[in-house]
C-alpha cells in the first residue's frame, strides 16, 4: 500500500471541534478530523457512534451546533447538499436515492444542475464508467440493476461532478466479496488521481486493506487516530468499542436429529413488482444444526422469509413443512403453535410495536404460553416473562414498562431474540440477526444462537453478512434471483466459492471451487 | 422566525392537553363568532353553555342527548383503535332504528310484554350490524375502502327510512305525515328519573363504556386491535388476523350505533320519522377523537357534544341564530383538535433567520 499522508500534501478538509446535539442525544462532541489530498481516510465506529451525523454535516444535510469546517484552508458553512456539491464534495449514501422506474441516464440527470442533454450525458457516463472500471449500461432501468450496479450509478453520479472529496457511507454492506474488491480498485484509482475519500465503516479488515488513515469515533467523540496498516484488528476494535472483541465459542458439531423444516419446491410470485419470485426452493433443516443462507440483498430473502413465517402464506400446504406438519397455508400464529419461532429483519414495527411497552411486546408472540385466561391478558405473568427476557438476554432498558422505541437497536434485537428463544422453539428462523447491532451485542446474539443449536433446536439464519454466516453456520446455501443453491457443509466450501454463488452461478463448478479442492 | 421542530418522542402530556386546548379555542372562536354576528358574547356564552344545564331537567336532557353519542362513539373507538375507519355510524344508527321500529310496529296492539323491548334491542343491534357488515364484507373480500363504503351507505339508509315512513311504515291515521304510529308503552324504554325524558338507555351507554374499557385494556382481542392500529406489520408478524379485526371493528360500531338508533325511537321520539338521527353518528366520530378513543374520555366528550346540541337549540330560540350553529361549533372543535394534535409530535421553536 502506498501512503498518501506525506506532509507536503495540503489538507483538503479540516473539521475543528464539531458538535451536534439532537433533542435526546449528543451525536458529535468536539470532533476534529483532517483529510489530505488523495487520502483514503476511514471513519471507524460502531452503529450509533456518530459517523453518519458527521458526514451529513460535511455534506450540508445537517448543521453543526458548534465548531468549524475548513475546505481547502478556508472556513466554509455548508448550507445544503447542492452547496456541498458546488464545493466539490460528493456523497454515496448507504441507502441509495435512485428512482427505480427511471433508467440510469435519467437518474443521473436528475442530480445535475440545469437540463443536461441525455445523449451527451450517456456518453459521459460510459466514459467515466470505463475509466474507473464501473461497468454500467446507461440505458438500463434501475430496478433491473443489482445492488452493486446501483451503487456504481451512485458513484458515477458523484464522479461526473469531478469531486475533490468523496464520502462513502458503509459501501460494502450490500456487495459480494468480488464486488468489494472491484470497488476498492476504483477507490484506489480515484485517490491516486488526487481525490480524497472519507470511508465510513465498522469493518476492520476492509479498513486495514484500503485506508491510509483512520479516525475512530465512540459515543460521538474521537477516541483516537491511527494508521490502519500499523494496527491489528484487535487494537482497532478496542479503540472502537472500548474493550477487547469477544470471540464466540467454537462451533463443535452436534448430532443431527429429526427434520424440523422442509421446503418442497416452494415457488411464489413476489408482491413487489421489483421483487424476486421464489422458484422451486428445496431445503431441509434438522434439529441441532444452523443452516445459513447467504445472498446479496433483494434476491428473494424477503419473499422467502414471508413464506416461512406465514406472514404471506403460500397456496400449497406441502411446500412448507414445519416439524412434520404441512404448514404452507397457515398464518404465523398456527406455525408458532407447531414449534416455530421467527425473528424478522425489521425490529421496530414488525418484530415489536414501537409505542408499546416491552411487556406488551412480549405478549405479541408469547400469548400462547399461558399468558391468557378466558381471553383476558394476565399482565403479571407477561411482565414476569418480559423481566426474565430482559435479565437473561442482558437487555439494557429502563424496565419492562418502557416502550420498545426507547431501546437502542441492539438491545431491542436482544429482547426480540430472547423472547423467541424463551418460548423454546423447535425451529427458529432468524433474519439478519446482527444487522445494525454493535459488536458486543452481535457476539452475544451469535453465541445465543449457537447455544440454542447445541440444545437441539433447528435454526435457519438468513444474513447478508458472510463472515457472520461462516462463524455460526453448520451448512451454508446461497439465494440468488429467487433460487436457492444446494447447501454445503462449511468445511467443504469457502468465502470465495459462496461469493461466486451469490451472483447466481452454482451450476457450473466455479474456478474458486476447483482451487478449494485442489 | 417560527419553526416547527419534530419532537424526539411523541409528547404524552400534549396528547391529553390537546383536546382541552381544542375546547378552549372552540369557546374563544364561539365568542368571536357571536361578536361578529352582533350578539353580546357574554350573553351568547350564557345562552349556549350555561342555560341548558341550569336545572335538573336540563341535566337530564344533557344525559339523554349524550346517550346515543356515547353508544356510537364507544363502538367506533373499538374499530378506530385498529385503524378500521367506520364513518357510517349514522347509517347504521338509522337502520338499527328501522329494525327496532319494525318490531315495535309488529307487536302493535298485541298484549305487549317485556319481550317487545328486548326484541327491539336485539333488532336494533342486528340492524346496525347488518349495515356495517356490507363494508366489512366488501373490505375483507375485495379490499374496498371502508371509509367510502360506510359513508355512502349513510345516504342509502337515509333514503331507505324516508321510503319506509312514506310507505310501509307510515301511520295509517297520520294524515300522510311521513312518520310511523306512536309506539305503545310496551315499546318505550322505562324512564329513569320521573318528570324527565332520561331513560334506561343511558345505563346501556354507561354499561357499553365499561365493557369497552375492559375489552380495550384487558382483553387479548383488544390488544390485537391496538397492535394492528399502531403497527400493521407487527400484527401480521404476530399472526393476528386482519380480517377478524375488520369484522370486530365494524360489528362493534354497527351494533352500538344500531342500539343508539333503537334508544332514539323507543325513547324521546316514540316513533320513527325520516329525521331519526340528529347527525349523532357523525358527531360521535368527533367525540371519539376528542376522547382519544378512551372510554372515560368518551363519557365526558359525549356530554360536551350534547351540550353543543342543547346550546344550539337555545341559541335558535333566544339569539335568533340558525340551527346550523351547532354544526359550526362541532366543526370548530374538530378543526382545533386536529390543529393542536400537530403539537403532539412537533413543537414550535423560535429560530433567528439566518442571513
Amino acid at each position: 500500500m502506498t501512503s498518501a499522508t506525506d506532509d507536503e500534501l495540503a489538507f483538503r478538509l479540516e473539521l475543528e471541534g464539531i458538535t451536534k446535539i439532537y433533542p435526546s442525544v449528543i451525536a458529535n462532541e468536539d470532533v476534529s478530523l483532517k483529510v489530505r489530498e488523495g487520502e483514503i481516510h476511514a471513519v471507524l465506529g460502531e452503529n450509533g457512534a456518530g459517523k453518519s451525523t458527521l458526514m451529513k454535516m460535511i455534506y450540508g444535510v445537517a448543521k453543526p451546533d458548534a465548531g468549524q469546517m475548513k475546505w481547502q484552508g478556508e472556513v466554509v458553512h455548508v448550507e445544503n447538499p447542492a452547496h456541498a456539491r458546488s464545493l466539490g464534495i460528493g456523497m454515496v449514501f448507504q441507502h441509495f436515492s435512485l428512482f427505480e422506474t427511471l433508467n440510469v441516464v435519467e437518474n443521473v440527470a436528475l442530480a445535475l444542475p440545469g437540463n443536461p442533454d441525455l445523449k451527451e450525458l450517456a456518453e459521459q457516463i460510459t466514459e467515466v464508467s470505463n475509466r474507473y472500471g464501473l461497468p454500467v449500461d446507461p440505458q438500463r432501468l434501475v430496478h433491473a440493476l443489482s445492488v452493486g450496479e446501483r451503487q456504481r450509478v451512485e458513484i458515477i453520479r458523484c464522479l461526473l461532478q469531478n469531486p475533490k472529496l468523496l464520502i462513502m457511507d458503509e459501501p460494502t454492506s450490500v456487495l459480494t466479496p468480488q464486488a468489494v474488491r472491484k470497488l476498492f480498485d476504483t477507490l484506489r484509482q480515484l485517490a491516486a488521481e488526487g481525490c480524497s475519500i472519507l470511508y465510513i465503516s465498522h469493518k476492520l479488515d476492509e479498513i486495514q486493506e484500503l485506508c491510509h488513515v483512520a479516525t475512530v469515533l465512540r459515543d460521538g467523540k474521537v477516541t483516537g487516530d491511527c494508521i490502519p496498516s500499523q494496527e491489528t484488528p484487535k487494537s482497532m476494535a478496542s479503540l472502537m468499542i472500548g474493550k477487547e472483541l469477544p470471540v464466540p465459542e467454537h462451533n463443535a458439531p452436534v448430532e443431527l436429529g429429526e427434520v424440523r423444516l422442509q421446503l418442497n419446491g416452494l415457488s411464489k410470485k413476489s408482491d413487489d413488482p421489483f421483487g424476486s419470485n421464489l422458484q422451486d426452493i428445496e431445503l431441509e433443516v434438522r434439529s441441532g444444526e444452523i443452516l445459513g443462507i447467504a445472498g446479496v440483498s433483494g434476491n428473494g430473502q424477503q419473499e422467502l422469509l414471508y413464506a416461512l413465517s406465514g406472514e404471506k402464506p403460500v397456496a400449497e400446504a406441502d411446500a412448507v413443512v414445519i416439524c412434520g406438519k404441512p404448514s404452507g397455508r397457515d398464518l404465523p400464529d398456527r406455525r408458532r403453535r407447531n414449534g416455530m419461532g421467527f425473528v424478522p429483519e425489521e425490529r421496530l414495527g414488525r418484530g415489536a410495536v414501537p409505542r408499546m411497552s416491552l411487556t406488551e411486546n412480549a405478549l405479541l408472540t408469547a400469548h400462547n404460553a399461558g399468558m391468557l385466561k378466558h381471553g383476558m391478558i394476565q399482565f403479571d405473568k407477561i411482565a414476569q416473562f418480559a423481566r426474565k427476557c430482559i435479565e437473561a438476554y442482558n437487555v439494557k432498558c429502563g424496565g419492562e414498562e418502557h416502550a420498545a422505541n426507547s431501546l437502542s437497536g441492539g438491545n431491542l434485537q436482544k429482547f426480540i431474540m430472547g423472547r423467541e428463544i424463551l418460548l423454546a422453539p423447535k425451529l427458529l428462523v432468524v433474519a439478519q440477526p446482527t444487522w445494525g447491532v454493535d459488536v458486543g451485542a452481535a457476539a452475544f446474539i451469535r453465541q445465543a444462537l449457537i447455544d440454542l443449536r447445541n440444545e437441539g433446536t433447528a435454526i435457519l439464519v438468513i444474513s447478508e453478512e458472510l463472515e457472520e454466516l461462516f462463524e455460526i453456520s453448520d451448512r451454508i446455501a446461497v439465494i440468488a434471483n429467487g433460487r436457492l443453491s444446494p447447501a454445503k457443509k462449511l468445511a467443504d466450501t469457502n468465502i470465495d466459492e459462496i461469493g461466486v454463488w451469490m451472483s447466481g452461478m452454482w451450476e457450473q463448478p466455479a474456478p474458486a471451487e476447483v482451487q478449494a479442492h485442489a | 422566525m417560527l419553526r416547527l421542530e419534530r419532537r424526539a418522542e411523541a409528547s404524552q402530556t400534549m396528547s391529553y392537553a390537546s383536546p382541552l386546548i381544542a375546547i378552549l379555542l372552540m369557546l374563544i372562536g364561539g365568542l368571536l363568532l357571536f361578536t361578529l354576528l352582533g350578539k353580546n358574547p357574554v350573553e351568547g356564552f350564557k345562552v349556549f353553555f350555561i342555560n341548558p344545564i341550569s336545572d335538573l331537567y336540563g341535566w337530564s336532557e344533557l344525559f339523554l342527548k349524550a346517550t346515543p353519542l356515547m353508544l356510537c362513539a364507544i363502538g367506533l373507538a373499538v374499530g378506530f383503535r385498529a385503524n378500521v375507519w367506520n364513518i357510517g355510524a349514522e347509517g347504521q344508527l338509522i337502520v338499527g332504528a328501522v329494525a327496532a321500529s319494525a318490531v315495535a310496529l309488529y307487536f302493535y296492539e298485541s298484549e305487549g310484554g317485556a319481550h317487545v323491548l328486548i326484541l327491539m334491542v336485539i333488532a336494533g343491534c342486528i340492524g346496525g350490524m347488518l349495515w356495517a357488515a356490507i363494508p366489512a364484507f366488501l373490505k375483507t373480500r375485495f379490499n374496498t375502502n371502508e371509509i367510502l363504503v360506510s359513508l355512502m351507505l349513510v345516504y342509502v339508509a337515509q333514503l331507505l327510512v324516508s321510503w319506509l315512513v312514506h310507505g310501509p311504515m307510515m301511520d295509517p291515521d297520520g294524515f300522510n305525515f311521513p312518520q310511523s304510529r306512536l309506539f305503545e308503552d310496551s315499546a318505550l324504554l322505562p324512564i329513569l328519573i320521573e318528570g324527565t325524558r332520561l331513560n334506561i338507555a343511558f345505563t346501556f351507554a354507561v354499561g357499553a363504556l365499561l365493557v369497552g374499557y375492559v375489552f380495550m385494556f384487558r382483553s387479548f382481542a383488544g390488544f390485537q386491535m391496538q397492535v394492528a392500529g399502531y403497527a400493521k406489520d407487527a400484527a401480521r408478524y404476530a399472526g393476528f388476523s386482519a380480517k377478524r379485526m375488520i369484522w370486530i371493528g365494524l360489528m362493534s360500531g354497527g351494533a352500538m350505533a344500531g342500539l343508539a338508533g333503537m334508544s332514539e325511537v323507543a325513547g324521546p321520539m316514540g316513533q320513527i320519522t325520516d329525521h331519526v338521527s340528529n347527525n349523532y353518528g357523525f358527531a360521535a366520530i368527533i367525540v371519539a377523537f376528542v376522547a382519544r378513543l378512551n372510554p372515560v374520555g368518551i363519557f365526558f366528550a359525549s356530554l360536551l357534544m350534547a351540550l353543543l346540541y342543547l346550546g344550539g337549540e337555545q341559541a335558535q330560540q333566544y339569539l335568533n341564530l340558525p340551527s346550523s350553529i351547532s354544526n359550526v361549533f362541532q366543526g370548530m372543535l374538530l378543526m382545533f383538535l386536529l390543529g393542536s394534535d400537530v403539537f403532539i409530535n412537533y413543537r414550535i421553536r423560535w429560530k433567528e433567520a439566518t442571513a
